[in-house]
């Protein structure tokens, strides 16, 4: 039979605020929520409005991995490297989706500016990747055409 | 219980490359099945990684990563015989923790 | 007369120019699509997901199961109970036991039913995607993964093996069905393709290798893996046959027809697929 309280602590703080309470959580994880209104963002403005992210310059030291050719936009793998001293997040962001952006990357100390991970994209778009470094916002932008898959293989 | 993960974590030259596949269907909730119902959406929000008890790595997804999610990244140090732990946790608050031996 | 038939060919000889860088461009589009598709294609390869059902598979071999509550460890597929390593590689092949020419699914089916005595029916009659079949083609994908880098050896000596080989070929090029399609109308010549997916020319020993020996394969675009049982059912699909008995002789038969053909090639299994 569940407490009452606890089932209010669950419904307000998300089962991370319900493990904390807890003390479920090992000592130094002070995990962030998911970032909701980030997630739910119609637009990559909206999006980086969410992460506190304005309208990033582009620049070369951010560089997005990825083949010109998606056979099929169910899987499309995506590689981000960041050259950005003090980069602390890597942000990725497919244009055209319906949910537009795809992830947010911690960089913490022990870890290099360097993901890799697959996207789903709906149709030929523009993938982007924006890095946080010393607080400011840096992004590079590449399209990704989707080609429509035959009926062999 | 969630279906496993696959990790692999090889150390090199200093650093541990970390890759894995992990078991999910990331669905979007745009879907409709066969009967015309939206498929609820139903993904992994959460990933976090240790080596060694040691919090390396953590992201947050939304359903626009693909089903069945690889994920590689690469951590600072890490020798052969060390374990990496990762986590990932769902919207329906299911979650799956796999390790595997640095090798 | 002379100088307006010099500027005449000049002109000529301009217009093909252009033509020719057109062409060119064409060309060169088309290589670099190529190069782009394949880089695609390589950057799946490494985190194929097929890994999962290989994990799911492995387990599902060695768990007791059925009214005998036994594993499927002493299995037999043709190298000797219990010995999977380098087995895909050798199916299909003629079984003294069974007196049957049998491929992979079929012999699973075999020793589910003799060593953990399932009556195989319901899985033979499940569709593809529910969780009968889903265990087939974990089972499938796992023992596919220890032929991984084997050299195919399907010599088709036998006399039965013989034969399936070339029923197999028989059924390759019997046309039915509505569109009075066959295998070799997609399979049958070399160079064809369906918008992007190049067919390969199944009756040759390189296309016959790259279909035998990359199934079972994860498929990208349905988040799906396939064992061969699976593809050469979607095959009849498509071409509007009726659909064939799960691990029935004609299906083992054109499995044998592709085995033997790619003879000497290197199993890729599991493979992924857009």
């Amino acid at each position: 039979m569940i407490d009452i309280e606890r089932r209010r602590v669950l419904r307000a703080g998300g089962i991370f605020a319900a493990f904390a309470a807890a003390g479920l959580l090992p000592a130094g994880r002070a995990r962030a929520a998911w970032n909701k209104a980030a997630f739910e963002g119609k637009t990559v403005q909206e999006a980086l409005a969410s992460i506190g992210a304005g309208a990033p310059a582009t620049s070369d030291d951010v560089q997005i991995i990825a083949s010109d050719i998606a056979e099929n936009g169910a899987v499309v793998p995506v590689q981000v490297v960041s050259r950005v001293p003090g980069t602390t997040q890597i942000v990725l962001f497919v244009e055209k989706n319906p949910n537009v952006l795809a992830g947010i990357f911690d960089i913490g100390p022990d870890v290099a500016a360097d993901v890799t991970t697959r996207i789903k994209m709906m149709q030929t778009s523009n993938v982007a990747a924006v890095v946080k470094a010393d607080g400011k916002f840096l992004a590079s932008v590449k399209e990704i055409k989707v080609t429509l898959g035959g009926c062999g293989g | 219980m969630a279906n496993p993960m696959r990790i692999r974590a090889a150390a090199k030259d200093g650093i541990t490359e970390v890759r894995i596949l992990m078991n999910h269907e990331m669905e979007t909730g745009q879907r409709r099945d066969s009967a015309g119902a939206i498929v609820p959406a139903w993904f992994i929000q959460e990933v976090t990684a240790r080596l060694n008890d040691k919090d390396v790595m953590s992201a947050q997804w939304g359903p626009s990563i693909a089903k069945n999610p690889y994920f590689a990244f690469k951590i600072k140090g890490g020798k052969a015989g060390d374990t990496v732990s990762v986590t990932w946790v769902d919207n329906r608050g299911e979650s799956r923790t796999d390790n595997a031996k640095v090798t | 007369m002379a100088a307006r038939t010099g500027a005449a060919v000049a002109a000529v000889v301009a217009a093909i120019a252009v033509a020719a860088l057109g062409v060119a461009g064409v060309a060169q589009e088309k290589d670099d699509a190529a190069k782009s598709i394949e880089a695609y294609r390589q950057a799946l390869k490494d985190g194929n997901p097929a890994e999962l059902f290989e994990m799911a598979g492995e387990e599902l071999w060695k768990k007791p199961a059925g009214p005998r509550n036994a594993s499927l460890e002493k299995c037999d597929l043709g190298l000797g109970p219990g010995v999977v390593e380098g087995a895909y590689a050798q199916l299909p092949r003629y079984f003294a036991d069974t007196d049957r020419v049998q491929d992979l699914e079929s012999r699973l089916l075999t020793c589910m039913e003799t060593l953990q005595g399932i009556d195989t029916r319901a899985h033979v009659e499940a569709r593809f995607g529910t969780p009968r079949k889903d265990e087939l083609v974990a089972l499938a994908t796992y023992v596919s993964g220890l032929s991984k880098d084997q050299p195919v050896k399907v010599a088709a000596s036998h006399p039965r093996e013989r034969a399936m080989f070339e029923l197999g070929r028989r059924m390759f090029y019997f046309q039915a069905g509505p569109h009075d399609f066959s295998c070799a109308t997609c399979h049958g010549e070399e160079g064809r393709r369906i918008r992007m997916q190049d067919l390969p020319y199944i009756p040759g020993k390189e296309g016959a290798a790259a279909g035998w020996t990359s199934w079972p394969a994860y498929r990208v675009s349905a988040g799906q893996m396939w064992s061969m049982q699976w593809r050469i059912n979607d095959c009849f699909r498509q071409q509007r046959f009726p659909e064939p008995v799960y691990a029935s002789d004609m299906t083992i038969a054109l499995s044998m027809f592709m085995a033997a053909t790619a003879n000497g090639s290197t199993m890729a299994t599991p493979g992924i697929k857009r």
